[in-house]
C-alpha cells in the first residue's frame, strides 16, 4: 500500500516530543554539534535520537574507535613541559654544562634524562663534546614548539583524524612511558533515513504549539483547532505491578468456590491439635507409623486435654474391642498417647471434630469442606516440604453411598481442571471402601495421583456421631493441583515468596 | 505403599503378564511399579501383608482373575512336638508360636524370597520388630521340646548369625550390626528372651538375632522350624501364618506344634480354619450403591479369596485387614471393579457457604490489594535465630525438626522480615501483607497452644505516616474505631511506634523498624509495618 510521504511526515511531526523537536533543526550535524547548537546535554540528545530511531527518522550506529589521550606522565608533562624542553631551558640559562651538572640541576630521573638527551640529539639541537653539552641551534629554533609538544596539546583526538606528522609524533611518544595512551571507545553516530532527510533542518517552531499534557489549564482554555502532540504508542514504557493475592490463596479460593457451588459448608479448626483428633478419632492405632516422631511435628512438652468423656470412651472401645460388629485393633488404648499435641498432619481432624459436634443432633444430614495447611516432619527440597495444603470434604447422609463419593470427587476434580478422573482401590485406616483418585493431566498427557477418599469406617463414625450414618470423606493433598496449574516444578517455589516472581505470576483466565 | 520384588520368571510360571492382566493388577489396588527381564516390582497396600510374598500375591491374583477363586485351603498335620513358654520373660514379650514346614526346596532364590517376606512383615505388620519377630531354623539341627524363656543377658552365650565367635547376649547389642540396629527394643529389659532346644543349645535371641549354627537356612535345608514371638498374640500368629502358607505354596507341608504359653494355655499351632463373618447383602448394596444378587456377591467374594454361604463369609486366616463387614463390602466393590461403578451425585440439597472468618479475611485482603499490596504466604515455623530476639516470649518448639525451622511463629513480623531480607535484590518499593495464624502458649486452650489470626501489612521503603494511613483506611472501610497509644518496643524507633487500640484493648502494633534491627536481618531499606490481631473481628 502506498502512503503519501507528506502525511507520514506530518503524523511523525505531531508525535515528536519537545526534546526531539529541539534536535530536528540540527539533524544534519554531528552529535557534538547538535549538543552545542541545541543546548541539550549528551544524554538528552541521545534519548531524542533513540526516540527518532523508533519513528524511523534516523539510524544510530555505534563504532569502535581508537582515541588517543594523555597518559599519567603526559598529563604531568603537559603542565610542566616535556623533559627535553626542561633540559633545553636549563642549558639555555646556564650555558654549557657538564653531563653530571646538567643531570643534577635538571632533577630529571635517569630514564627521563636519557630519553631527553636522545631526543635532542636526534633533532640535532644538541651535541656532546668532552663530557660537556653544547646547544647547536639558534634561539628561535630552540623556542619553537616541537611536533610532540604540539601533539600533546590537541589530545584527546581520534586516531583516524591524525595527520601523517602527528602520526609520526604519536609513534615517537608511544615509545616513551605513559605519555600517551590509546583508548578504544564506542563512538556513536547516526545517519538520516529518507524520512529523516525530509524533516532534518526544518524549523518546527509551529509544532511548539502542540499540547503536551492535558492539564486543568488546557481543559479550561480549550478551543477548536488546538492540537495535541501525538504519542508513539508503540514505545516501551516502564513496568508496573499491582497488589494481588498469593497464588496459593487464589487456588484455595477457587477450590472453595467449587465446594460452595456444590452446597458444602466450610469447616475450620486449629492447626495445633491433639493426637486424639488427628489419629485416635480416625481409628488410627496408637502404634501406627504415621504417629511416630520422625514423620510428625509433636509440640515439645505439651499434653492436651481430651474432649467430653462419652466420645473418648467410645473411641477407646473402638480401638480396643471394636464397635458395631468390628473386632477392633485389639490392644490396650492409652489416653496418654492421645493427649500428645501436634501440628495437624491432615485436615481430616476437622471432619472428625465436625462429626463429634453433630452428636446428639437429630438431623445429621450435611455437607462440609475445609481447605487448609497441614504439616509433616520433612526436609526441604524440590519435591519435599514440611507444609502442604489439603482439602477435605464430608457428606453425612443416611442415603449416601460409594457411587455418590465417586460422583462428588469426579465433579470437584473435573471443575479443578482435570480432563478425566479414575479411581483405584486404596487403603486408609479410617475409610472403607477406600479409593485413590487419579486425574489425567492435559499438559503431560499422564495420569497423576491426586489423593485419597473413602467412606468413614463404622469404627470412626459411631464413637463420634453416637450412631452409624454413612459419611463420605476425602482429603486429597492440594499442592499438586496448584503446581500443575502454575507450571511449578519445584515445591519450594510455593512457599519462597520471591516478590518479583509473585508480581509476575500469571493467572489463568478459567 | 510397600513395594515388593518378585523374580519375573517364577511369577510368570503362574501368572502370564499381558496388558489385560496388568490392568487387572491395577484394579486390584496394586500396581506394577517396574518390570525388567528378571524382576517384577509391585506396589501393594500396607493393609495386605499377605501379598508381600510372591506366593501370597499369586494366590490372591489367581483368585481375582478367576483362575482359582475362593478360599485356598492347606492341610495341617500334627508333628507331635512341643514348644513351652516359660517365665521369666521381659515385659510384654511373652507370646511364642511355632510350627514345622517340611519338604521345601531351598535354593538361593528361595532363601532370598523368604528373607524378603520376613523383613517386610517385620517392618510393617510387626512394626519394625516392636510387636514381634520371626525366625526360621533347619529342623535337623534342633531337638524337641523347645523352650522359650528369658535369661540374664550376660549369661546368654552363643555365636550370632555371621559372627566369628561366641559372645554374650549383651555383647550382641554392642558388637553385631543387627544387634546395634535393634538394641533400642530391649534396652529396658532385665532378661532377654531365648529359644533353647532340649540339649540346651541357644537357637536365637528374639527379636534380635538367630544363632549361627542352628539358625541359618542354606541350600541343604528342606525342613524348617518356624517361630514368631512378641507382644500381641493375634498379630504374631497372623505374621507366622502369612509366612508358613507362603512356604506351603513353595511345596512345603505344614506340621503343627503344641504351643504352651506362660499362663499354661495350650494351643496346637497353626489353626488355619477360616474366620467367619456375617455379611448382609442389603448393607453391601446400600453402601456401594449397587443392586447385586446373592450369587453375584458370592462370585465377587470368591474373586477376593473368600467363601460365602448364606450370609456368612469364610475369611482366610492370613487376612489381617478384615475387622468389620465393611472390609468385605470393599472387597466386593474391588471385585466388581472400581472402573465399572458409575459416579453419581445425589440430589441432597444443602446450602454451601464460607465461614464468617474466611469472608472477613477475604474482604480485608481485597482492601489491601486495592492499595497495591502484594500478598505473601509464609511458613508457620520459624528458625531459632529469628526468634531469639523476642525476649520474654515463651517459645513453642516442635520435636526433632528435620530442618532449621523449629518454632511455631509468634508473629507474622518474623517471617515478613525474613522475606524482606530474601528480597533485598528485588525492585522497590515492596508492599506486602499476610493474613495468617500465629501461636502463643495458653493454658485455657485444650492443647495448651492458643492460635490467633493476624494481619501484617509492611512496606519498604515507607515511614510511620504511610502505615498509619493504611491502618486508618482499613478501619474506616469496615466502620471500626481505632486509636493509637505511644509505646516503647524493642526493635523499633522510639517515638515512632505505637499500640493499636480498638474497643479499649490493645490489638496490635504499628511502627518503623530500627536500623539496628534491619541490619541484623541484612535489610538495607527502611521498613514500616503494622500487625494486628483479627480475632476480635472474626468471631
Amino acid at each position: 500500500m502506498e502512503k503519501k510521504p507528506s502525511s507520514d511526515l506530518e503524523k511523525i511531526t505531531d508525535m515528536l516530543s519537545p526534546m526531539e523537536r529541539k534536535v530536528v533543526p540540527y539533524l544534519k550535524y554531528s552529535i557534538e554539534e547538535i549538543e552545542k547548537k541545541s543546548g541539550l546535554d549528551n544524554v538528552s540528545v541521545m534519548r531524542a535520537l533513540r526516540f527518532m530511531e523508533n519513528k524511523g527518522l534516523v539510524k544510530i550506529k555505534a563504532t569502535e574507535q581508537a582515541v588517543i589521550d594523555l597518559g599519567t606522565n603526559g598529563i604531568y608533562y603537559k603542565k610542566h613541559h616535556l623533559p627535553e624542553r626542561q633540559l633545553l631551558t636549563l642549558l639555555e640559562s646556564h650555558g654549557n654544562l657538564s653531563l653530571e651538572e646538567t643531570k643534577k640541576l635538571s632533577k630529571l630521573s635517569d630514564n627521563e634524562f636519557k630519553v631527553a638527551l636522545g631526543v635532542l640529539k636526534n633533532k640535532a639541537l644538541l651535541s656532546i663534546s668532552n663530557g660537556r653539552l653544547l646547544l647547536n641551534a639558534s634561539k628561535e629554533e630552540l623556542m619553537k614548539k616541537s611536533l610532540e609538544e604540539q601533539f600533546i596539546e590537541i589530545l584527546p583526538i581520534e586516531q583516524s583524524k591524525l595527520s601523517p606528522e602527528y602520526l609520526h609524533a604519536l609513534e615517537q611518544l608511544k615509545k616513551r612511558k605513559d605519555i600517551v595512551q590509546v583508548n578504544v571507545v564506542n563512538l556513536v553516530s547516526f545517519s538520516l533515513t529518507s524520512l529523516g532527510h525530509e524533516i532534518a533542518g526544518k524549523d518546527l517552531a509551529y509544532a511548539s504549539n502542540l499540547i503536551e499534557e492535558v492539564s486543568p489549564e488546557v481543559i479550561r482554555a480549550w478551543s477548536k483547532g488546538k492540537k495535541f502532540r501525538k504519542y508513539d504508542i508503540q514505545a516501551a514504557v516502564p513496568k508496573i505491578s499491582g497488589g494481588k493475592r498469593h497464588f496459593v490463596n487464589i487456588s484455595i479460593n477457587r477450590a472453595k468456590r467449587i465446594w460452595m457451588d456444590l452446597g458444602f459448608q466450610e469447616m475450620q479448626g486449629p492447626l495445633v491439635d491433639s493426637s486424639f483428633w488427628v489419629f485416635d478419632a480416625l481409628f488410627t492405632p496408637q502404634d501406627h507409623p504415621a504417629r511416630e516422631m520422625q514423620d510428625t511435628f509433636f509440640i515439645k512438652g505439651e499434653k492436651g486435654k481430651l474432649p467430653s468423656s462419652d466420645v473418648v470412651k467410645d473411641v477407646k472401645k473402638a480401638h480396643e474391642s471394636g464397635v458395631s460388629g468390628s473386632k477392633g485393633w485389639r490392644y490396650s488404648w492409652k489416653e496418654e498417647e492421645a493427649r500428645k499435641v501436634l501440628l495437624r498432619t491432615h485436615t481430616t481432624c476437622l471432619s472428625a471434630r465436625t462429626l463429634a459436634s453433630l452428636r446428639g443432633i437429630k438431623n445429621k444430614t450435611g455437607k462440609y469442606f475445609s481447605v487448609g495447611k497441614c504439616f509433616r516432619n520433612e526436609t526441604l527440597d524440590w519435591s519435599h516440604g514440611f507444609e502442604f495444603n489439603q482439602t477435605d470434604g464430608i457428606v453425612v447422609s443416611k442415603d449416601t453411598n460409594f457411587r455418590n463419593l465417586l460422583g462428588y470427587l469426579k465433579e470437584f476434580f473435573t471443575k479443578m481442571g482435570f480432563a478425566e478422573i479414575k479411581f483405584i482401590p486404596s487403603f486408609f485406616a479410617y475409610t472403607e471402601p477406600s479409593v485413590e483418585i487419579y486425574g489425567f493431566h492435559k499438559g503431560n498427557k499422564k495420569w497423576i495421583e491426586i489423593g485419597g477418599a473413602g467412606i468413614f469406617r463404622p469404627e470412626v463414625v459411631v464413637p463420634l456421631l453416637g450412631e452409624y450414618v454413612p459419611v463420605l470423606a476425602w482429603g486429597p493433598g492440594f499442592d499438586r493441583v496448584i503446581m500443575d496449574r502454575y507450571g511449578i516444578t519445584d515445591l519450594r517455589e510455593m512457599y519462597e515468596n520471591d516478590i518479583q516472581r509473585l508480581r509476575e505470576k500469571k493467572e489463568a483466565l478459567d | 505403599m510397600a513395594s515388593v520384588k518378585f523374580p519375573r520368571k517364577e511369577f510368570e510360571k503362574n501368572i502370564k503378564l499381558t496388558k489385560e492382566i496388568e490392568d487387572k493388577i491395577n484394579l486390584f489396588g496394586t500396581h506394577v511399579e517396574s518390570l525388567t527381564d528378571s524382576e517384577i516390582e509391585i506396589e501393594v497396600l500396607p493393609n495386605r501383608p499377605d501379598l508381600f510374598s510372591m506366593q501370597g500375591y499369586v494366590r490372591a491374583i489367581s483368585a481375582f482373575i478367576g483362575k482359582s477363586p475362593g478360599l485356598k485351603k492347606y492341610t495341617v498335620s500334627s508333628s507331635g512336638e512341643k514348644l513351652i513358654v516359660k517365665k521369666p520373660l521381659p515385659k510384654n514379650w511373652v507370646y511364642a508360636y511355632a510350627c514345622i514346614v517340611k519338604g521345601v526346596k531351598f535354593d538361593n532364590e528361595r532363601i532370598k524370597e523368604v528373607i524378603q517376606i520376613q523383613e517386610k512383615l517385620g517392618a510393617t505388620l510387626l512394626r519394625n520388630r516392636k510387636k514381634g519377630g520371626i525366625g526360621l531354623y533347619p529342623l535337623d539341627k534342633i531337638s524337641f521340646p523347645i523352650t522359650f524363656k528369658g535369661m540374664n543377658p550376660d549369661e546368654i552365650m552363643f555365636r550370632p548369625l555371621e559372627y566369628p565367635e561366641i559372645i554374650t547376649g549383651r555383647q550382641v547389642l554392642a558388637r553385631h550390626p543387627t544387634g546395634r540396629e535393634y538394641a533400642h527394643l530391649v534396652s529396658d529389659w532385665d532378661v532377654f528372651p531365648v529359644f533353647v532346644d532340649s540339649k540346651g543349645v541357644i537357637m536365637s535371641m528374639p527379636p534380635i538375632i538367630n544363632a549361627h549354627e542352628v539358625g541359618k537356612i542354606d541350600e541343604n535345608t528342606k525342613n524348617v522350624f518356624v517361630e514368631c514371638t512378641g507382644t500381641d498374640p493375634n498379630v504374631i500368629k497372623k505374621a507366622l501364618i502369612i509366612l508358613l502358607t507362603a512356604l506351603a505354596e513353595m511345596g512345603g507341608k505344614i506340621h503343627s506344634i503344641e504351643c504352651t504359653q506362660q499362663d499354661g494355655e495350650k494351643e496346637s499351632f497353626p489353626d488355619l480354619s477360616p474366620e467367619k463373618m456375617k455379611l448382609s447383602l442389603d448393607n453391601a448394596n446400600k453402601l456401594i450403591g449397587l443392586d447385586l444378587k446373592e450369587n453375584e456377591v458370592e462370585r465377587f467374594l470368591a474373586k477376593m479369596g473368600h467363601d460365602y454361604k448364606k450370609g456368612t463369609v469364610s475369611v482366610a486366616p492370613w487376612r489381617t485387614d478384615v475387622l468389620h463387614e465393611v472390609d468385605l463390602i470393599e472387597d466386593i466393590a474391588i471385585a466388581y471393579g472400581y472402573d465399572k461403578i458409575q459416579p453419581e451425585i445425589p440430589k441432597v440439597s444443602t446450602i454451601g457457604g464460607e465461614s464468617r472468618a474466611s469472608q472477613i479475611k477475604s474482604k480485608i485482603a481485597e482492601a489491601l490489594i486495592g492499595l497495591g499490596f502484594l500478598e505473601i504466604s509464609s511458613y508457620h515455623l520459624v528458625k531459632e535465630d529469628e526468634i531469639k530476639r523476642n525476649k520474654g516470649l515463651e517459645k513453642i518448639e516442635v520435636e526433632d525438626s528435620k530442618t532449621e525451622y523449629k518454632y511455631l511463629r509468634p508473629s507474622l513480623l518474623v517471617p515478613a522480615l525474613r522475606i524482606f531480607s530474601e528480597n533485598k535484590d528485588n525492585e522497590y518499593p515492596q508492599k506486602i501483607f499476610e493474613i495468617g495464624t500465629v501461636f502463643l502458649k495458653d493454658n485455657k486452650i485444650e492443647t495448651g497452644i492458643g492460635e490467633s489470626s493476624h494481619l501484617i501489612v509492611a512496606s519498604s521503603p515507607a515511614n510511620f505516616t504511610e502505615l498509619k494511613q493504611v491502618l486508618e483506611y482499613l478501619f474506616r472501610s469496615f466502620g471500626i474505631k481505632c486509636s493509637l497509644k505511644e509505646s516503647v518496643k524493642d526493635g523499633f524507633i522510639e517515638g515512632r511506634v505505637g499500640e493499636v487500640i480498638s474497643n479499649g484493648k490493645s490489638i496490635g502494633v504499628i511502627g518503623e523498624m530500627h536500623p539496628e534491627t534491619l541490619r541484623e536481618w541484612g535489610i538495607k531499606m527502611p521498613i514500616a509495618f503494622l500487625e494486628i490481631n483479627l480475632d476480635p473481628f472474626l468471631a
